[in-house]
């Protein structure tokens, strides 16, 4: 499984950059910081995905078996993935990657996790702009996903980003995004 | 039982090959394998059906080997009516780079028109 054949024609751009710290529709304080690459890092976001509900994982992940999800953490926290945590406190409450498919300058794969006490607060958007921001610095151009199509918030809200339907021929939209490069603008 | 297993070439659908030739060993069904059009396969037909061939032998399995050629999907459905298959059995999907499971066209087709129970093998 690939990407799209085609990336939208017009670029998106403007998106802010990590670290940031947003005040969610519930008023929490939430931080959306880059994955650092430490075991403690890596063991929060394990946390989040344990206390995940079954009856929100997309397309098989996050796998609820736990030598799965080690598996799986493996493949995403990777050198050539990026990854955007959502914080309350000390806790992960939501969780942005972008994975290629081979190597730093194919297209990038994204998803989103909320955790369920901290989803419709707004978390989800201001993670994944926040990301794509984060993408852009680094020089990724090309960003697509796939979507339940019954999930029609989920895809109200990548709408609202900016993304676009590339392929709508299957159990599964496919959308995608083509970003401005921000790799000069470190402000 | 009577089992119908359309492969095109992709990657799932050789897992197929390889776990339904093996149930078939384990519980002697009566295997047909439908050989069928999937532009995006990275292999020929002709590969495939000497990959099917080294299975079936491997395993001592005697079944059909069968080049279908049109839409795999209403093909796959319209042998299994016609001939009284009792199951299709198929690729399961696909996984993009982190692991999201997606499910072919074909898959989808054959899901939504089978009246036999339709495998998906993962």
């Amino acid at each position: 499984m690939t990407g799209p054949e085609r990336y939208p024609d017009d670029r998106a751009g403007g998106f802010p950059s990590p670290p940031r710290t947003v005040e969610d529709a519930e008023g929490r304080t939430i931080e959306l910081r880059v994955y650092d690459g430490t075991d403690a890092d890596r063991e929060a976001l394990r946390a989040m995905y344990e206390a995940f509900d079954p009856a929100d994982r997309a397309q098989g992940i996050p796998p609820s078996r736990p030598s799965k999800l080690g598996d799986w953490l493996d493949r995403i926290l990777d050198d050539d993935c990026y990854n955007v945590f959502a914080w309350d406190g000390d806790d992960v409450v939501g969780h942005v990657t972008l994975v290629p498919e081979n190597g730093t300058d194919s297209p990038y794969e994204l998803a989103i996790f909320v955790l369920q006490s901290h989803q419709g607060a707004g978390i989800g958007t201001a993670l994944i702009e926040t990301t794509l921001g984060y993408g852009a610095e680094q020089g990724i151009s090309e960003v697509w996903l796939t979507v339940e199509r019954w999930n029609r918030a989920a895809v109200g809200l990548y709408e609202k980003i900016g993304f676009e339907t590339t392929d709508a021929e299957s159990f599964e939209l496919e959308m995608a995004i083509r970003l401005d490069d921000q790799t000069e603008s470190t402000g | 039982m009577k089992v119908l297993l359309g492969i095109g070439g992709s990657d799932d659908s050789v897992r197929a090959l390889e776990r339904v030739v093996a149930r078939t060993a384990e519980v002697g069904d009566d295997l047909t394998v439908a050989i069928v059009e999937n532009p995006r396969s990275p292999r020929s037909r002709e590969e495939i059906a000497e990959r099917t061939r080294a299975e079936l032998d491997d395993a001592g399995i005697d079944a059909e080997i069968r080049q279908v050629e049109g839409d795999p999907g209403s093909e796959l459905v319209d042998i299994a009516e016609r001939e009284e298959f009792d199951e299709i059995a198929l690729g399961g999907g696909q996984t993009s780079p982190m692991g999201k499971i997606n499910v072919g066209s074909i898959a989808e087709f054959v899901l939504l028109n089978a009246h036999t129970s339709v495998k998906l093998v993962r």
